[in-house]
């Protein structure tokens, strides 16, 4: 599904160069949950970012579902991101004036989707998420587990082939992050391929495979047993 | 444009963010206001200006006759100067090659009466071609004619508001009125486009007036028309040999100023077509700096505007939005907001030149309005400048990188 080669990425900051990815080669098969991990700087984040073409690599090869992804200008990027990609955000990204059901509904409005079916599908994700209830809340009447699973509803909502989570239980608490980990860890079962970038190794372990990020490189990819999110909820 | 998604989805960011659609519609209601109203007031001056010259011919001269100030040719300083019957012909002989045409005017204050109404006017002795040099236009019957002069007929011709007193909705023309208990025929009703005071006036034949005043030959004032085509160089030079001519002729000094005074009219009318002119490029100075602030006014509104939704941007660049779907979003909101607030501002401006009607006459000002292509043109241009004004930070609100925009602080 994922497939990246040789990898870089520098910064320029003033006269200085920052070096934060040096080579990373990696493939992710279709289906998998996988967590990025490293320690802050380790260069996770531009990787996600590349990954999500939010940002581009300075050289390296990426290929999307078979797509090579290079060449990039802003539309292109755009199509591909709502073609391609969900994103999750740590601090949710909800439209603050949009209700919940609207914020769902706004990737399938730039796939150009008729409104009447846009609320159909976003509505089916919203209630898949447990929140059909709160379809007319806005996010500011929602608690923070509530807008993280509007969020993963929005991701989903385009049906992407991959789903890419920045610290999604990054600003939500024990409880509420393992109940987050029970959704994402369901839809990959449904077999969906989903990459989730945290440094908390609890959440690492409900993922398949942990990939650790040092200084840049890849410093460790192992698959891992499973812990299921759901018991501890 | 038509896409009724898009402004669904851009009447949903106006309906939702009522405070940032109430700025930036402010500055353009204002805006386009303050142009209307200052557009309008300076009409209002322009009004005025003109309309001390709508009620005389532009070719007009007036000749007064005063004191005089010097002793000359034997004869003692502060003697009254008088136009005769002679003045006249000496005029239409000597000046022939200039005159258009010519009349004298005695104007003396009279009780006229009608039945039970009485009222105090002013009556103006005149001859035929006064209808002329006064813009007289007749509603009824005719004016003074040749035939009252050669006989001195007691016939009046009245002014519209002088009907209007005396008759109420009786049919004025044939009646008797009384003037200073003198019988007067009504022969004529006219109005004039000067303004009330010179619908007030009575007119009768000058020899009439001379004859009850017991059979002089005096005149208080001569007015004169010249020929048009001689335009206002002639009519300075006639002005100067008329003076010349009168100062010899009634025994003036040369250079006493006083004596004889002379009135031209279209030297007065250019002088304050050049002050209007001054006056008119203040206006539009003005409203230009206007439209310019206001247009500055939006562009600061639109940059604060992308500012503040950069997240907001970002988050929809991110689900999957273009570029030029960010631009159009943004430049048709800014479009639609500048053009429903520029509309309001200028109903708004217009309603209120209207209800100001003549309440700022003491100020000169007069009728203050603006003519709506004016008005459209610069609300045309307000929106168009508003809408490239947009065009930048919507440039740059398309510009803005995902990654940066949802960074988290």
């Amino acid at each position: 599904m994922i497939k990246i080669k040789e990898l870089h990425k520098s910064y320029k900051t003033g006269k200085s160069s920052l070096h934060v990815l040096k080579g990373i080669d990696f493939e992710v098969e279709p289906g998998e949950l996988v967590a990025i991990m490293g320690s802050s700087g380790s260069g996770k984040s531009t990787l996600l970012n590349i990954l999500g073409m939010l940002d581009v690599a300075d050289t390296g090869i990426y290929e999307l579902d078979g797509v090579p992804i290079e060449n990039l200008d802003e539309k292109k990027a755009a199509q591909y991101r709502n073609q391609f990609l969900g994103f999750v955000f740590q601090s949710f990204n909800l439209i603050n004036y949009k209700t919940a059901l609207e914020n769902v509904a706004l990737p399938l409005y730039y796939q150009g989707v008729k409104r009447k079916e846009r609320r159909e599908i976003a509505l089916d994700y919203l209630s898949r998420v447990g929140l059909a209830d709160w379809a007319t809340h806005l996010p500011s009447e929602l608690s923070g587990g509530q807008k993280q699973r509007v969020a993963i509803a929005r991701a989903m909502a385009s049906n992407p082939k991959v789903l890419l989570a920045d610290e999604p239980t990054g600003a939500l608490d024990t409880t509420t992050s393992y109940e987050v980990m029970d959704l994402i860890q369901k839809i990959n079962d449904e077999g969906r391929t989903i990459l989730v970038v945290t440094h908390e190794p609890d959440i690492a372990q409900m993922c398949k495979r942990i990939v650790h990020l040092k200084d840049g490189t890849i410093e460790k990819d192992s698959r891992v047993e499973q812990v299921k999110a759901l018991p501890h909820v | 444009m038509f896409n009724s998604d898009r402004w669904s989805e851009i009447f949903q960011t106006i309906r939702k963010n009522p405070l940032r659609t109430a700025l930036s519609g402010f500055t353009v209601a204002l805006g386009i206001f303050i142009f209307i109203i200052l557009f309008g007031l300076g009409n209002g001056l322009k009004n005025t200006f003109k309309e001390f010259f709508l009620d005389d011919a532009t070719n007009a001269i007036f000749l007064f006759a005063g004191k005089t100030t010097k002793p000359y040719r034997g004869f003692k300083a502060n003697r009254r100067i008088e136009f005769e019957n002679d003045d006249l012909e000496a005029i239409k002989r000597d000046f022939s090659f200039y005159l258009e045409s010519i009349t004298p005017r005695i104007t003396r204050g009279a009780i006229v009466k009608y039945k039970t109404e009485s009222n105090s006017y002013t009556t103006r002795a005149v001859a035929p071609a006064h209808q002329q040099i006064e813009k007289n236009i007749m509603m009824q019957g005719r004016y003074i004619n040749a035939r009252d002069i050669d006989l001195s007929t007691k016939v009046a011709v009245i002014g519209r508001l002088v009907a209007e007193d005396l008759f109420k909705n009786e049919d004025p023309m044939g009646q008797i009125i009384d003037i200073n208990s003198i019988a007067f025929k009504v022969v004529g009703v006219f109005q004039d486009e000067g303004g009330d005071n010179e619908e007030r006036y009575i007119y009768i034949p000058y020899t009439t007036r001379q004859r009850i005043e017991g059979g002089t030959d005096k005149l208080d004032q001569i007015n004169i028309t010249f020929r048009p085509e001689l335009g206002h160089t002639g009519g300075l030079a006639f002005e100067k040999s008329l003076k010349r001519y009168f100062k010899d002729k009634k025994d003036i000094s040369p250079s006493d100023p006083a004596g004889i005074y002379i009135r031209n009219v279209n030297d007065q009318l250019k002088q304050n077509q050049q002050f209007a002119g001054v006056l008119q490029m203040i206006v539009t100075f003005v409203g230009l700096g206007t439209l310019i602030a206001g247009i500055i006014g939006i562009s600061n509104i639109m940059v604060f505007v992308v500012k503040e939704r950069t997240k907001e941007l970002g988050i929809r660049k991110a689900l999957g939005a273009s570029p030029y779907s960010i631009i159009a979003m943004i430049l048709q909101e800014s479009i639609f907001i500048t053009m429903l607030s520029g509309y309001l501002g200028l109903i708004l401006g217009v309603v209120t030149l209207n209800n100001l009607g003549n309440s700022l006459e003491d100020y000169f000002i007069k009728n203050p309005y603006v003519d709506m292509s004016t008005a459209l043109i610069a609300t045309f241009i307000l929106i168009l400048f508003g809408g490239i004004a947009g065009y930048l930070p919507a440039l740059r609100a398309a510009r803005i990188k995902p990654i940066i925009a949802l960074r988290d602080e």
